[in-house]
């Protein structure tokens, strides 16, 4: 039987480093490269020797695909195409070619420049790996080569993430990547049609979890901002540079400008302010509001908010700054709170989770007086923090009900897991079989999962065949119920078709067999051969109203092409042997023609 | 010849455009269907024909030449062998058999025949659907119904998609469930006995074909028949529910309402549940898959899905409540939504929130087994709703909630947290429609303070009709304890001082916030008045919009609390008193000590006013009673009774406020009789021409007046009938003769007479035209003797027309006004500018200075086109200014309120100086309330646009309001 092989090379119960290679009629795709943000070792990147032990990646991928541009989905990137070496086409979307090299070029900036690493990829190989870039449209059908068909489904989640299915033949695989089932300040929700693909590959990073109303969220993130504000109070939202931070923005521009406020909303400049010309122009990619406002004014534009300088810090008065990065281990933000954590007026915001270590896990706990490194990590003081620390989650994955969702939307006929926790997982994993009754696949990295598929094998049928078949069916053709047909299957030349056998005989130059049965019945019958005969003759009439039965003055009754003749020995008058001859094609009709006459004939 | 007699045709037509427009019509009508044939001949290629059969629909047939037409159309299609041209015969054959006055029954077998030789599937289904135009147009005609039934029972077999579409769509206009189909057994000679199925089993069995739009079209037949008044059975409940998992989203989307209607018809059946063993109603079944709907893929399946929740009303609340519900978990373990957090922590008395991280932190362990991802039934589809990505899902959610809210009040308490959550949306108009809504369920609901809160934070908001929507909104909640109310005044007030345009709005509300909570009120009285047990306070400063503001609150509730009047200090005494007088509709009478007298005076009169409207009737009545007693108007002492009566009707119309509408008309309408009396009095009737020019002036103002006030009836009042339009129209054509007869004495010239003349007839003719039906009314007046006279008036000279009409004046009697129901007059007030500002605004010469507009119009009919606003300056300048249809809001029946801007500019003036706004209503004679009747045949093919410039004259709505602008030269 054909099967689907998937192997993640990354992501497999884990998040972080997507990569996952599949194999699908013959083809092998990889889908996502990215890098574990955790190591800053060799295990950082997927272990692309999986693939080829040795040499270029060309001749085993036929492509790479891409579903945005998080740095976990496409790190590895300029790595794999350049310093392993694959020269075949990678795809992702219009944003995602766009916005990726920027933070592909800020990771090297940070990794070479400031850690002085060495072996790592270059600038100029960025630029190398984006020129094999191919870009795709939402909806749009790509043809790989002659067989392999990719199409992008919009997927929310960041600005220009995408969903594909990836098709061959008649077999498909859907890959989710990220992806976000409610909509939020600046995207859609995620959509697909009911493609019933025979894999959908999903991420599972809430597969525990249902969230609540993100109405409620919001209101208090902005009940809180204004708060501050109208207390003269300062407001510090560490983020990173892209994605949630452009839905703060919205959401904070729209609420001044409903509710007519002057405080100052600052950005910090940089990475950000690149991205942010990037949303401007891919306004395609966002969600309803903004796309039929942009006519009257693009919502990417800000009034309200103005880049920021390092001076404004110390100004007067009320003000809400966004700044990077956001988990307040270093840069401006640490800056910006350090000056401002004294004064139990001022607020900041964490609107996304904080690893162990840094400044903002430390207050998030409650921690009020933080211990500043200098340098060398010298301790050079303490810092009383006064300032209120508030929690937000703003987070852009599907939860549970959402993944439930998009199967329901999708109707796969098997289901693979990803980029979760194993634990989560093998939840979502039981309510998926439990509930769809398909069976669900969770493999760990280098572990293979193979699905069997039953791909459905097309034939040229000939018209003429059709229009017969046609012509003899009841009035409707019904595509919910199957038929049989009569014909013969060539298989040439790597081509399949059904012809009548009329035909085939024809084209292969083979001679007409007939096949004929002969049966004979016997029956006690009083009456004369012919009289018998006759009342065989009026037997079937009287049973086979629709079929055409003749009585052949020469001793024989034809039923269609049924051949019924009556003899009777000389000793035994009585025992009348009847002789029935059909061909092949009348096989059913002789048997039951044959079971009927076997019973006896009505007195 | 058939090229000439087509040219004599067009010549012909060419004549009769110059004609008078009635005789055009008898002119082209034989020309038509003779165009048609002869077109039809001369076509020599199918492009040519299709030209032809295009130009000809966009032209109206007369019902008399249409089966003439028809059968032109028929030969056509006999000897037509092209497909394009047959399908537009078809499908004129359909337009032409809906033209008014035809019955298309003679046409019914030909439309039958043509089915049956017809090959091109395109072509079958414009003819089904010619027959199923035919079949709606004679209902009733059960044999010829029971033909097409059959002839779609026939076709239902076809193997295209259309043909199939068009058979159900007949069967669901057409079928009939009380005489049951014959299935046709012609398919199969012999193969089945013939059995008899009713429509509704027919129609089912396309639930299933292989079409997605066949599947449609049999449930949308389906529902058709349900509107049709056919009960549908039950067994289709099942075969319904299967195609609401269809993959083509118009299927579903029909499926939807399918259920729906089922789901009305059988509530309280019982169905079982899949999979196990249970049973439940049916209308909890369809409730629960409705709501599974409210996450389907295609936004249009979803809108339909919250729209039809909304009118499920008998659903269990079990199952209601669900809606709302959707079981948070993290990590397993269950958490609790922030409104359930926000209800603990109110109850704890502790209010604050969401300080810590960990603050949401989940508490207990789920039971994996237990926790249902995907719920089969209502979980959370409110909740899915209201946080859709379109805001049509979002909006159509939240009337849903609205609807089910206001028949379930334990339902209206849940949905308060989601609600009051839809105040942050990101799309104004949702927004704005969840206030409304609030507001609608607000009778069974009491906010808690941390939802007064969220509600109020609105407050600030920038647009102006969100802050009022809310503060409609909070003049019907009820609160619950005395700081809420503490908590709305000082955001009102916030509000107040920030947006000083709301200053009404925001009265208004604190009036019904006082009236509403005495008792909350009361233990903050002191406070909000400043006042101390043992010092005396400042006394406020009265001109302040925020102490009129808190002062409304507490006379409000000072209303129905009589111990809050001891707490007041003596200028708060003396506020009252001012304000009571100042703004007598936000200040209640109070009973105070030491004012009894006042009281009990003030309060007799109110109620002389209130108690008596009866009264006030009978005294209209009797007052008109009395002037219609009165035959001739000329006996000494009638006229005086008239001015009487006008007098005692304008009185009523001040005192009485539900019947000013009805005495003012009638005060107005006597009025003008009264000016006619006097007119024709006059004795220049007697003089010799040259002598009366100075009789002539005071006579042609008197006709003048009465024309003016003939179109005020006419256009100012609501709710007349045509009885009394009739009747204005006969004195003011009673006014136009006056005038006529007055030009042909003042100016010989026969020419401009003869122009004059020709008018008056034409006046004459129209009256005819409209009021046909009324004129057994006017026995004795003046437009019956005038149509008796007709046919000598036509043919007469101008000034022998002039001298009959003298007489007939004087002759003519005086016809009585029947008073219907209900009138109301329109009215207008213009609320800003208010015309007390002594500080001029200022802009540059040349430049347009934009002045907001604020107003609200009453009982005025289709604002939209007929309020304009006229700006007057000191020079005599007039400009009109449309409003856009935008700027006029609806927030009540029969109230309409006008925001607008209007730009103004001028030259350059020394000082400042004043310029006049009001409201006028426009209208115009011609267009009067009998609106003329279109041609029904294809419409939207005549290019006529229909004409918005008709508008003639204009009357004033509102009293002008004075503003103090000051254009300044411009600096080089």
């Amino acid at each position: 039987m054909p099967d689907i092989k998937v192997t993640p090379l990354g992501a497999g119960q884990d998040v972080g480093r997507s990569c996952i290679l599949v194999s699908i009629g013959g083809k092998n795709i990889m889908l996502d490269c990215g890098m574990h943000m955790g190591y800053n070792d060799d295990r950082r990147f997927p272990d692309f020797s999986y693939i080829t032990q040795n040499g270029r990646l060309t001749e085993f991928l036929d492509c790479v695909i891409i579903s945005h541009f998080h740095l976990d989905h496409c790190g590895a990137l300029p790595y794999m195409s350049e310093m392993v070496g694959y020269d075949g086409p990678i795809y992702m979307t219009h944003p995602t070619k766009a916005i990726c090299p920027i933070l592909l070029e800020d990771f090297r900036k940070i990794t070479v420049d400031k850690k002085g690493e060495t072996n790592f990829f270059t600038s100029q190989m960025i630029k190398d790996c984006m020129k094999k870039v191919v870009p795709l449209n939402l909806h749009q059908t790509v043809q790989v080569d002659e067989e392999l068909e990719i199409k992008a489904y919009y997927a929310g989640h960041v600005l220009g993430a995408a969903m594909v299915q990836i098709k061959v033949g008649s077999e498909s695989v859907v890959y989710t990547g990220d992806y976000n089932m409610t909509p939020d300040r600046h995207l859609g929700a995620a959509w697909i049609d009911k493609c019933r693909p025979d894999l959908l590959i999903s991420e599972s990073t809430y597969a525990t979890t249902i969230r609540d109303s993100k109405r409620c969220r919001e209101r208090d993130f902005l009940k809180k901002v204004h708060e501050t504000v109208e207390r003269g109070g300062k407001v510090l939202i560490p983020v990173f540079a892209l994605g949630r931070a452009q839905e703060l923005c919205i959401l904070l521009e729209t609420f001044w400008e409903r509710m007519n406020l002057k405080a100052p909303i600052y950005f910090s400049t940089g990475l950000t302010e690149k991205a942010n010309h990037y949303y401007k122009l891919f306004i395609t990619w966002t969600n309803q509001k903004i796309r039929k406002t942009f006519v009257q004014r693009n919502m990417f534009e800000f009034k309200h908010i103005k880049a920021f300088d390092r001076s404004y810090a110390d100004n007067p008065g009320p003000m809400v700054v966004f700044a990077t990065p956001g988990m307040l281990h270093a840069g401006q933000s640490l800056l910006i709170f350090k000056k401002w954590a004294g004064n139990e007026k001022n607020m900041v915001i964490m609107p996304g989770y904080c690893v162990q270590g840094t400044v903002g896990h430390k207050i998030l706990n409650g921690q009020k007086k933080l211990e500043m490194e200098g340098r060398a990590t010298v301790i050079i003081g303490t810092l009383d923090v006064k300032l209120q620390v508030e929690y937000m989650s703003f987070s852009a994955h599907a939860d549970a009900k959402g993944i439930m969702q998009l199967i329901r939307m999708a109707e796969p006929r098997n289901m693979l897991l990803v980029h979760g926790e194993a634990k989560k997982m093998e939840f979502l994993k039981d309510k998926i079989e439990q509930e769809f009754s398909i069976s669900c696949y969770m493999p760990a990295n280098g572990e293979t999962t193979s699905i069997v598929t039953n791909p459905s094998v097309p034939v040229d049928i000939s018209l003429n065949l059709l229009k017969r078949e046609m012509a003899l069916g009841g009035p409707l053709p019904d595509a919910k119920r199957p038929r049989t047909m009569h014909g013969t299957l060539i298989m040439k030349d790597n081509s399949l078709r059904l012809v009548s056998p009329e035909q085939a005989l024809k084209e292969l130059g083979l001679s007409e067999h007939q096949l004929r049965f002969t049966c004979r019945v016997q029956l006690h019958d009083p009456h004369s051969d012919n009289d018998t005969l006759g009342r065989i003759y009026t037997h079937l009439k009287s049973v086979l109203k629709t079929y055409s039965i003749q009585h052949v003055p020469d001793g024989t009754v034809i039923v269609e092409s049924i051949v019924i003749k009556v003899t009777s020995s000389a000793e035994e008058p009585n025992l009348k042997v009847i002789l029935l001859s059909w061909s092949y094609q009348d096989e059913e009709l002789g048997s039951f023609l044959s079971t009927l006459l076997k019973k006896g004939l009505p007195s | 010849m058939s090229a000439h007699i087509n040219h004599v045709v067009v010549v012909l037509q060419q004549v009769s455009l110059e004609e008078v427009p009635a005789k055009k019509l008898r002119l082209t009508k034989p020309s038509k269907s003779a165009a048609l044939h002869i077109d039809l001949c001369k076509a020599t290629s199918p492009t040519d024909a299709l030209q032809y059969l295009l130009s000809f629909a966009r032209r109206p047939v007369e019902a008399e030449s249409v089966e003439g037409v028809v059968r032109i159309l028929l030969e056509h299609y006999y000897k037509e062998s092209d497909n394009s041209v047959r399908l537009k015969i078809a499908s004129l054959l359909g337009l032409l058999s809906k033209t008014q006055g035809f019955a298309p029954d003679c046409i019914v077998d030909d439309a039958i025949n043509t089915l049956n030789n017809e090959k091109s599937h395109q072509v079958l289904a414009q003819l089904l659907g010619t027959l199923l135009i035919i079949g709606t147009q004679l209902p009733d005609k059960i044999a010829v119904v029971q033909r097409l039934i059959d002839v779609a029972c026939k076709h239902l077999s076809s193997t295209y998609f259309g043909v199939r579409n068009k058979c159900l769509q007949l069967l669901g206009c057409l079928g009939t469930v009380d005489k049951p189909l014959s299935k046709e057994t012609d398919a199969g000679p012999g193969a089945q006995t013939s059995h008899v199925r009713d429509v509704q089993s027919v129609i089912s069995d396309y639930f299933q074909d292989q079409d997605p739009r066949v599947r449609t079209a049999a449930i949308k037949a389906m529902l058709q028949l349900h509107e049709r008044g056919m009960k549908i059975q039950q067994t289709i409940y099942n075969q319904a529910c299967k195609l609401l998992s269809d993959d083509y989203e118009q299927v579903r989307s029909a499926a939807v309402q399918m259920v729906w209607v089922l789901s009305q018809l059988y509530p309280e059946s019982i169905v079982p549940i899949p999979s196990s063993n249970e049973e439940i109603r049916l209308v909890d079944d369809s409730f629960g898959k409705i709501c599974h709907m409210v996450s389907d893929g295609s936004w249009v399946v979803r809108v339909q899905a919250a729209k039809l929740l909304g009118s499920m009303h008998q659903v269990s609340p079990h199952f209601l409540e669900q809606t709302l519900d959707k079981k948070l978990m993290s990590d397993l373990r269950r958490k609790r939504t922030a409104h359930e957090r926000a209800k603990e922590l109110y109850a704890s008395g502790e209010f604050s929130s969401g300080r810590r991280w960990a603050d949401d932190a989940p508490k207990e362990k789920v039971d994996t087994s237990g926790v249902n991802l995907i719920d089969s039934g209502a979980c959370g589809a409110f909740v899915h709703g209201l946080e859709d990505e379109m805001y049509e899902v979002r909006i159509s959610a939240v009337e849903a909630l609205c609807s089910l809210a206001q028949s379930s009040p334990s339902f209206a308490e849940k949905c308060l947290d989601f609600l009051v959550d839809m105040f942050n949306d990101e799309i104004e108009e949702v927004r704005l429609q969840s206030i409304h809504v609030l507001r609608q369920i607000s009778t069974h609901i009491t906010l808690r303070e941390d939802q007064l809160d969220t509600v109020l934070a609105v407050l600030e908001d920038s647009s102006r009709d969100i802050r009022e929507a809310l503060h409609e909104l909070l003049c019907y909640t009820n609160v619950s304890t005395k700081d809420c109310i503490q908590l709305a005044l000082v955001e009102l007030l916030k509000n107040l001082t920030k947006y000083p345009t709301d200053r009404n709005s925001v009265w208004k509300c604190l009036k019904f916030l006082g009236a509403r909570h005495p008792t909350l009120v009361l233990p903050i009285v002191p406070e909000l008045l400043s006042t101390h047990p043992y010092f005396d306070t400042p006394e406020p400063d009265m001109d302040d919009p925020a102490y009129i503001a808190v002062l409304v609150l507490v006379f409000n509730a000072a209303k129905s609390c009589p111990t809050m009047p001891a707490l007041f200090s003596d200028h708060t005494f003396r506020h009252y008193a001012y304000l009571r007088d100042s703004l007598s509709h936000l200040v209640p009478h109070l009973r105070l000590p030491g004012r009894k007298q006042t009281a009990s005076s003030g309060l007799e009169a109110s109620g002389v006013g209130s108690g008596s409207l009866e009264s006030a009737q009978n005294f209209l009545q009797d007052s008109l009673v009395r002037v219609s007693a009165l035959q001739n108007l000329e006996t000494p002492g009638a006229q005086d009774l008239l001015e009487f009566t006008i007098r005692d009707l304008l009185r009523l119309g001040e005192l009485q406020t539900e019947l000013a509408g009805s005495a003012d008309f009638c005060a107005t309408y006597l009025h003008c009789q009264l000016l006619l009396t006097k007119a024709l009095q006059e004795k220049l009737w007697t003089m010799a021409v040259p002598l009366c020019l100075k009789q002539n002036a005071k006579v042609s103002t008197a006709a003048r007046q009465i024309l003016d006030e003939t179109y005020k009836l006419e256009f100012l009042y609501s709710g007349l009938e045509t009885q009394q339009i009739a009747t204005i129209h006969n004195i003011r054509l009673q006014a136009k003769a006056l005038q006529l007869i007055l030009t042909a004495r003042s100016k010989p010239g026969v020419d401009r007479v003869l122009g004059a003349c020709e008018k008056f007839l034409q006046d004459v003719e129209s009256f005819q035209r409209l009021f046909m039906t009324e004129l057994p009314h006017f026995q004795d007046s003046f437009v019956e003797k005038l149509l008796e006279l007709m046919p000598r008036l036509t043919t007469c000279k101008p000034l022998d027309l002039v001298k009959i009409l003298q007489t007939t004046l004087r002759q003519s009697g005086f016809i009585h006004l029947k008073l219907p129901e209900q009138i109301h007059r329109a009215s207008a007030t213009i609320i800003e500018p208010t015309g007390e500002s002594d500080n001029p605004l200022k802009f540059t010469t040349g430049l347009v200075v934009a002045l907001d507009i604020d107003a609200t119009l009453e009982h005025v009919q289709d604002p939209q086109t007929s309020v304009k606003v006229q700006v007057l300056y000191p020079d005599g300048q007039s400009h009109i200014i449309h409003p856009k249809p935008g700027d006029f809001r609806t927030p009540g029946p029969g109230r309409v309120r006008l925001i607008t801007q209007v730009y103004l500019s001028h030259s350059a003036w020394t000082e400042a100086c004043q310029i006049e706004v009001r409201l006028l209503l426009a209208y115009s004679s011609s267009s009067s309330k009998q609106s003329a009747s279109k041609p029904a045949w294809n419409e939207s093919m005549g290019g006529l646009p229909t004409s918005e410039s008709c508008i003639e004259s204009t009357i004033h709505l509102s009293k002008p309001v004075k503003v103090f602008i000051m254009p300044k030269p411009a600096r080089r």
